[in-house]
């Protein structure tokens, strides 16, 4: 009996702390919608949700409730099977790379070695939840709304895989740990600085992979309802619109781990060692909103050419140059 | 457990092959290439070959077949064209694909595990890490053919090119 509760310990905590992980991130997500229609309300001149709760802090809960209650619709042309899968995927594409992120020194929760690369291929596998529900809903805004969205995102993966390789390059490593380290190390102490390039390609490449304003056109509402979700209601909507957001906290992630120094900050916080990592995090969610209320949306050929003209040659030069300083400094 | 594992992994591996051949919609086909992929990506995961498996992720699953599904999304799938499953010579096929399997198991008979050559041994691997010990081989002693296949590459990409794109009236 003993035996098997000593072996079954570590996968015990495991769960556990994958349990706490996931609810602590959608906490998060459900709060990042809130504060995006706080602070575009306030930026816009209004005042953004304030009745339910004070302040309007249980709207998200609100929210949820109202998605799960709502009549679930599915089309009678759409392709039953494939049309119930892509939400899924889509969420559970986002959610996954949030196991190899460390939170703080201690805490992660898969070390993989070639941590940097699992993020890249989860977000990859994500494309396909929009391209399916586009394609499954049989509708025609849903058709073009996923047509766009497959040769957006693979485009501006492209530019979002090269931008990371700088970070490899100088830290040497693609397990987010070690990179996380390896900043600490420099002089700089982030990467943000002697990158820039990078990371200026990365924060534009994880706005478009994330299908947001200013390249949020798979969902462009004013032209094509909603794009590539126009037929889903209820909890699966619901599901969609958490992936999204859920894109956009594993992006800006990703983006503290890679280019600002992760959990390292200019001073230990006593009792919260992840400090430093969710300041920086909100920090990152905040420019999302910021951009949001601030950009219009491009249009298609500007997209397309922003990202094979612009990103992708200046992260091929950075990486480059990142070489060559490597090789000779 | 790993003996399950991959009598697991091959049975949904041949199954789901077997399923995108036999598939009559072309999304799904190419759908269950995902699901024999992401297996496949896990079969080299029990290999400890972790780059490998993510790389099979993001160039099959994530690039290739994407794009796949790009040309496949064009085609109208309400209509269903069925014409005879087998040509006039399909005879010929199957003593042909007879005699590949006696001479693949004729093959197998002499099978022999390989042993671990060069500096790829399993210590190394695990010491090191499969990124690192693959880059340096990549860049240091398969360099001319790691160069070769870029270019060749760039000029496929350079032909696709020109040959999607519209010559207008005049200019040339």
């Amino acid at each position: 009996m003993e035996a098997i509760l000593k072996s079954a310990l570590p996968i015990l905590i495991l769960v556990v702390e994958a349990l706490v992980l996931l609810v602590v991130a959608l906490l998060h997500v459900a709060y990042t919608t809130y504060a995006e229609r706080k602070v575009i309300g306030h930026m816009q001149q209004r005042i953004g949700p304030n009745r339910v709760g004070p302040r309007g802090l249980l709207q998200p809960i609100a929210d949820v409730l109202k998605l799960l209650t709502k009549e679930d619709i599915v089309p009678l042309g759409a392709d039953r099977s494939l049309f119930y899968l892509a939400p899924l995927i889509s969420l559970v594409a986002g959610a996954t790379s949030l196991s190899v992120i460390p939170v703080w020194d201690k805490f992660v929760l898969a070390n993989v070695n070639v941590g940097l690369l699992v993020i890249l291929a989860l977000s990859s596998l994500s494309s396909y939840g929009v391209i399916l529900s586009g394609w499954a809903s049989n509708s025609r805004y849903a058709f073009l709304g996923g047509l766009r969205a497959s040769a957006q995102v693979i485009s501006y993966e492209v530019a979002m895989a090269l931008s990371l390789v700088g970070v490899m390059l100088m830290a040497g490593s693609m397990n987010l740990a070690e990179i996380v380290r390896a900043q600490t190390a420099t002089p700089f102490k982030i990467y943000a600085i002697p990158q820039i390039v990078g990371f200026f390609v990365f924060m534009v490449s994880a706005i478009a992979e994330t299908n947001r304003v200013p390249f949020d056109l798979p969902e462009a509402e004013t032209e094509l309802v909603a794009g590539y979700f126009v037929e889903y209601s209820g909890i699966r909507f619901g599901l969609f619109y958490l992936a999204e957001y859920f894109g956009m906290v594993v992006m800006s992630a990703v983006a503290v781990t890679c280019f600002l120094g992760g959990w390292a900050g200019p001073f230990e916080v006593p009792g919260i060692p992840f400090f430093w990592f969710l300041v920086k995090l909100y920090a990152l969610l905040f420019f999302y909103i910021w951009v949001r209320a601030t950009l219009p949306r491009y249009r298609y050929d500007q997209l397309m050419g922003l990202g094979w003209k612009i990103l992708i040659p200046l992260s091929l030069a950075n990486i480059l140059v990142t070489g060559l300083l490597k090789l000779w400094v | 457990m790993e003996k399950v594992l991959f009598g697991y992994l091959c049975i949904a591996m041949l199954g789901s092959a077997l399923l995108a051949v036999f598939s009559r919609n072309a999304v799904k086909a190419v759908l269950w290439v995902l699901v024999m992929f992401l297996h496949q990506a896990v079969l080299f995961l029990t290999l400890q070959a972790e780059f490998l498996a993510v790389v099979q992720i993001i160039v099959y699953a994530g690039a290739v077949l994407v794009l796949f599904l790009f040309v496949v999304y064009m085609i109208n799938l309400r209509e269903e064209v069925r014409l005879p499953n087998f040509v006039s010579s399909y005879p010929w096929a199957f003593i042909a694909a007879f005699g590949l399997l006696v001479l693949s198991v004729a093959g197998l008979s002499g099978y022999r595990t390989a042993r671990a050559a060069g500096v790829l041994t399993p210590e190394a691997l695990l010491r090191y890490g499969h990124a690192r010990i693959l880059g340096e081989h990549l860049f240091r002693e398969h360099f001319l053919a790691f160069e070769v296949a870029g270019v060749l590459l760039l000029v496929a990409v350079l032909g696709a090119v020109v040959l999607v794109r519209r010559i207008r009236e005049g200019a040339i």
